[in-house]
């Protein structure tokens, strides 16, 4: 069970959060015209690197805040948290 | 009753305790301290089992948790537990326990012919032998292999037995409590860490307990329980018997059982069986010390061939000789220290060491007391078939491939000792990688991968002097990270004998013309030669190996059989051990209570209950309730005999033709609160929300990105910038994440803010023709009328006082109302409208007969909003916005999404007006088509039809849209039903949707 750092409450296990998905995916604007392709790749298609990864992930369990992670999908080592507004 | 083979004045074990015990149906005697295990072999009980596959005799080789042999079935209390380890359960009053794997008895067992068959039973046997003819499989080899396999027999009946779950964090955990544990535990204690010292025995000591060194002028022993008692002292410290570390996980969590009751008769009231303790440990030192490895001989599974650490175990700890003429076999001089203590307590033991003239300080003590040792000598073959009666022995030339002449010897146990196999197990699951230690033949831990060491012997130290001074360093080293405190602490005099070099010596050759089976996997029957095959056929792995011929599998996971199946693949493919490499390390170090895992979330624990405010009133009513998500919801008020169905329809019935209550509390609720609510709001919800006037509701479908339908829902506008949504009871939790999501990461730019309000308000939906006549009653200042309260309308007012707001929204189909009040007024409320509407007929109803209801009028709702189907197909196209962006929308334009045939809900109604078709059904063209029969839809949603008393089902059909008139069949093959349909519109009641609006 992983150990992590909620940016607002501090450490906690892993059995409080959610997990997100990929932080580093942005969401085409509003009203905005998106080719076929370009909305294909924001909804369905995500890399599943080996590494390091940026991820999403909500302590649903806690303050309900989501926030960002930099984990390591190899060692699970995870590197950095922080808010959605900072960067990593 | 005296036991031959006990003891005066040696052992741990309490004399002054007689504690008696059942084994295979007769009566022993043991003393309190003892394992079944030290019990029986007191009384000269040797053989306890047979073996997995040729059933052979099987008595104790170890005297702990790498024991394979000895496993037992154990009955305490009422219930019995399979596949018990005899060496380490300990003896309680009126234990009792039996043998497994063998049948009429352990001393008379049929499937022993198996041993004389062993030709036909080769590794791979089964692959080899149960592939054809085909049709065999279920019939007659599945359920011939089930009866043969396993060893103990797990109860069929609930286990009344009480397991818990701990959560816990330290500083240091300390896995294991001899030496290392001992000193390094100390020392981070002394430097204020939080530390918890785990120790697997029911005794804190581990080697300290039968190895004849000094520490500080002390024997082991004492300085161990000197420490141990400072230890018990500080606050700062957990010291944990009987509780094995079994796991080690990511981010430093390792899971250890505690076992707090196995050892007592029953569990004393209050008290779990046993606990299973989660612990995030900030640093963790690994002292989980060495096995002993075997030496591979001919019948080296004969009962009474056992470890020389575990005859001293039991000799030391037990008082208990596991015999009286013993043979020593070694290639190092751990073992003569079983010698020299067979020999203080007057038996003359014979030692057979692999080495041709090794000369140390034990060694010349061993000679000195007069034992007999023979050098360059080996142990061919034990004899005897149920005990061991005498050994083959012969001389061994220097490059240990000639035997010398054949001499047989009388004896009744052989000690054996192969040197030592650092317990490498948690490093292992932590991630360390490992490495081979040439020094020691054996696998150690290499760099860490988390925040752990490894100390003594598990890490291949072997000397008292240097475990406790690299293990005092230790603790002082990691507690000192943490508390920032130094207390340095001088590491006590140590004496003990210094140890020659180890003979790399693990297997005896046969001699030419013999075929005793030389066992590798006592557990599992794998013999040399199985793994000879293997390789013969092809099997290179290392972990192939291991599944072919399941070396190192089993419950003992081949504690003692892994690192000789290694040497073995190594020289016959001619590779070094490192080469080759050893197969993972899992957890459980141990085997672990299914019941420890699981632990207090059984039944209705296995999730939260939620009930509503008016729980109570429902179960005094005769509801009978129904799971939905947490919540437990009524399905049905029983009157009389009535079962599901008359309930639900009479229930059903009065909402169309009177009134009636439904208690939706359940309900997902969300206050969207935020001067961008109305905007947020419309970029949620596929329909148009900015001009929704204050004190209006409206329905709304929201869609996820992919396009399909996440959830439906009313949302109300309370003031001006205050909504109130509400969402299925299913996705009430899904639905706040999900806004929370879009709220926190895409559009941080909208002022809005989202709180779950679900528990705060307690709901009833008011439904049926005379709703609003008992609404009027209810609230009778409040203009309800439909001018004062329309469609959609909503109103807050007072309920006799009590502050409620009212909903004019429908699921049923009917004139219908929900009113919420605070959850704390919930039963005040019901209890008014119960009271109120006597006059007009009111009748509870439940989630069955809401089912029945908004079927009939085509409402959608979970069944059809399934996470496969877009809102085209629900007939909720009215409802997407042409004009506005909102989330999924994109994706509404794929191809697939607009094609003209594309699936649509509809009514079914059977042809016949009798048959009720089951949910699930699919709905094909042809019942006869040959299989598989094209599908064209599934039935969603099936119910009694109290408008026209016929059944009605939804579906989710293909090309739904241009079907309506067409008959189909619906197929079960579950139910073997075959029922010719017609498919109709899917709003079957009161299609135009006048009753809502009257």
């Amino acid at each position: 069970m992983l150990y992590i750092k909620c940016p607002y409450c501090g450490m906690r296990s892993q059995n409080e959060f959610a997990y997100g998905g990929d932080a580093t995916v942005k969401r085409p604007e509003l009203n905005k015209e998106v080719s076929d392709k370009e909305w294909d790749t924001f909804v369905y298609l995500r890399k599943s690197p080996r590494g390091k990864h940026l991820e999403l992930w909500h302590h649903v369990s806690g303050c309900r805040q989501w926030f960002k992670a930099q984990r390591d999908t190899v060692t699970h080592e995870i590197f950095k948290t922080a808010e959605i507004k900072e960067d990593i | 009753m005296s036991q031959e083979f006990r003891l005066e004045k040696i052992g741990l074990i309490n004399r002054d305790k007689k504690i008696s015990f059942k084994f295979n149906g007769k009566k022993y005697f043991g003393y309190e301290g003892d394992t079944i295990a030290s019990a029986l072999i007191a009384n000269g009980i040797h053989l306890v089992g047979r073996s997995f596959k040729y059933h052979r005799p099987r008595g104790f080789f170890g005297a702990g948790v790498d024991e394979p042999y000895a496993i037992v079935q154990l009955y305490r209390n009422g219930e019995t537990d399979p596949n018990c380890r005899a060496t380490e359960q300990e003896l309680f009053d009126g234990l009792e326990t039996k043998s497994v794997n063998c049948w009429p008895s352990v001393n008379f067992d049929i499937g022993a012919i198996n041993n004389f068959l062993n030709k036909f039973f080769p590794a791979g046997f089964y692959y080899k032998t149960f592939m054809w003819p085909k049709s065999f499989w279920y019939r007659i080899y599945e359920p011939f292999i089930r009866k043969a396999a396993g060893f103990g027999v797990a109860s069929t009946k609930h286990d009344k037995e009480r397991y818990e779950h701990k959560y816990e964090y330290c500083d240091l955990l300390v896995t294991g409590s001899g030496p290392s544990g001992l000193a390094s535990a100390y020392a981070a204690a002394k430097n204020g860490a939080r530390v918890i010292l785990a120790e697997d025995k029911p005794r804190f000591g581990g080697s300290l307990l039968t190895s004849d060194v000094n520490v500080g002028n002390q024997s082991g022993k004492e300085w161990a329980d000197k420490i141990i008692s400072e230890l018990k002292e500080m606050p700062n410290v957990t010291l944990k018997n009987r509780s094995q570390v079994f796991g080690y996980y990511d981010h430093n969590m390792l899971v250890m059982s505690e076992r707090i009751s196995d050892h007592l008769p029953k569990s004393k009231k209050y008290s779990p069986k046993q606990r299973l303790w989660y612990i995030r440990a900030k640093e963790v030192l690994i002292s989980s010390g060495s096995i002993e490895r075997p030496i591979v001989f001919g019948n080296n599974d004969t009962p009474g061939v056992v470890l020389a650490s575990a005859a001293r175990e039991y000799l030391k700890v037990y008082g208990v000789l596991v015999g009286k003429k013993p043979l020593i076999f070694t290639n190092n001089d751990s073992a003569y220290e079983t010698a020299i203590e067979f020999k203080k307590n007057g038996i003359w033991p014979i030692v057979l060491d692999t080495r041709m003239n090794p000369d140390s300080e034990i060694i010349n003590e061993a000679k000195s007391m007069g034992i007999d040792i023979r050098f360059s000598h080996v142990v061919i073959a034990a004899k005897g078939y149920k005990k061991v009666k005498s050994a083959e022995i012969a001389k061994i030339s220097e490059d240990k491939k000639d035997l010398g002449k054949i001499e047989n010897i009388s004896c009744d146990c052989i000690c054996v000792s192969g040197f030592w196999t650092p317990t490498i197990h948690l490093a292992s699951q932590s991630g360390n990688k490992t490495k081979f230690n040439e020094k020691i033949d054996a696998f150690v831990p290499d760099k860490p991968k988390q925040n752990e060491k490894t100390l003594g012997a598990a890490n291949g130290i072997f000397t008292l002097e240097e475990t406790l001074k690299t293990s005092f360093e230790s603790g002082e080293e990691v507690s000192k990270k943490i508390t920032k405190k130094e207390n340095k602490i001088s590491v006590p005099q140590v004496s003990e004998k210094k140890h020659a070099q180890h003979d790399k010596f693990w297997c005896v050759p046969l001699p030419k013309g013999k075929t005793y089976k030389r066992f590798l996997d006592f557990q599992n029957d794998v013999a040399v030669t199985d793994v000879e095959l293997a390789l013969r056929e092809g099997y290179r792995s290392i972990e192939h190996v291991k599944r072919y011929t399941t070396l190192g599998m089993a419950t003992d996971q081949g504690k003692t059989s892994n690192l000789n199946g290694l040497q073995l693949v190594s020289s016959i493919e001619n590779k070094i051990v490192p080469s080759v490499g050893h197969t993972t390390f899992r957890p459980p170090y141990t085997p672990v209570t299914i019941g420890a895992i699981v632990g207090r979330e059984i039944g209705k624990h296995s999730k939260p209950t939620r009930k509503s405010p008016m729980h109570h009133w429902h179960e005094k009513n005769n509801a009978v309730f129904v799971d939905a998500g947490v919540w437990l919801r009524p399905r049905y008020y029983k009157q009389g005999n009535e079962g599901l169905f008359e309930a639900s329809k009479r229930e059903a019935k009065n909402v169309r033709e009177n009134v009636g209550v439904c208690d939706v509390t359940t309900l997902g609720k969300i206050d969207v609160k935020g001067p961008d609510a109305a905007e947020f709001l419309n970029r949620v919800y596929t329909n148009a929300w900015l001009k929704l006037p204050v004190g209006k509701a409206r329905y709304g479908v929201m869609l996820r990105e992919d396009g399909i339908v996440m959830d439906d829902g009313t949302t109300t506008r309370i003031s001006e910038n205050h909504y109130h949504m509400t969402t299925t009871t299913a996705q009430a939790a899904n639905v706040l994440s999900h806004l929370e999501y879009y709220l926190q990461i895409v559009w941080p730019e909208l002022n809005v803010n989202v709180v779950s309000t679900t528990e705060q308000w307690a709901g009833a939906a008011i439904a049926g023709p005379k709703s609003r006549n008992l609404l009027q009653k209810l609230f009778p200042d409040t203009d309800v009328s439909n001018e004062g309260l329309p469609f959609m309308g909503y109103l807050e007012s007072k309920l006799f006082g009590v502050h409620a707001r009212i909903f004019r929204i429908s699921f049923s189909g009917e004139l219908a109302y929900e009113v919420n009040v605070e959850s704390n007024n919930g039963n005040f409320m019901w209890g008014k409208i119960i009271e109120i509407g006597k006059e007009f007929a009111i009748q509870p109803y439940g989630t069955e007969a809401l089912s029945t209801l908004r079927i009939e009028m085509g409402h959608v709702a979970g069944s059809e909003l399934d996470g496969r189907t877009i809102p085209y197909d629900n007939g909720l196209q009215g409802l997407v916005s042409k004009k506005k962006d909102f989330i999924g929308k994109r994706s509404l334009n794929r191809d697939a999404f607009t094609k003209e045939d594309r699936q649509k809900v509809v009514g079914v109604v059977p042809v016949d007006k009798k048959t009720s078709i089951p949910e699930g059904s699919h709905l094909v063209k042809d019942a006869n088509a040959s299989l598989p029969n094209p599908k064209l839809g599934h039935i969603s949603a099936s119910c009694w039809s109290v408008e026209y008393n016929n059944p009605f089902s939804l579906a989710i059909l293909k090309d739904g849209k241009n079907m309506i008139g067409q008959k189909l069949f619906a197929m079960s093959p579950l139910k073997n039903k075959s029922i010719l349909v017609e498919i109709v519109s899917s709003h079957y009641v009161d299609p135009k949707g006048e009753r809502v609006r009257s």
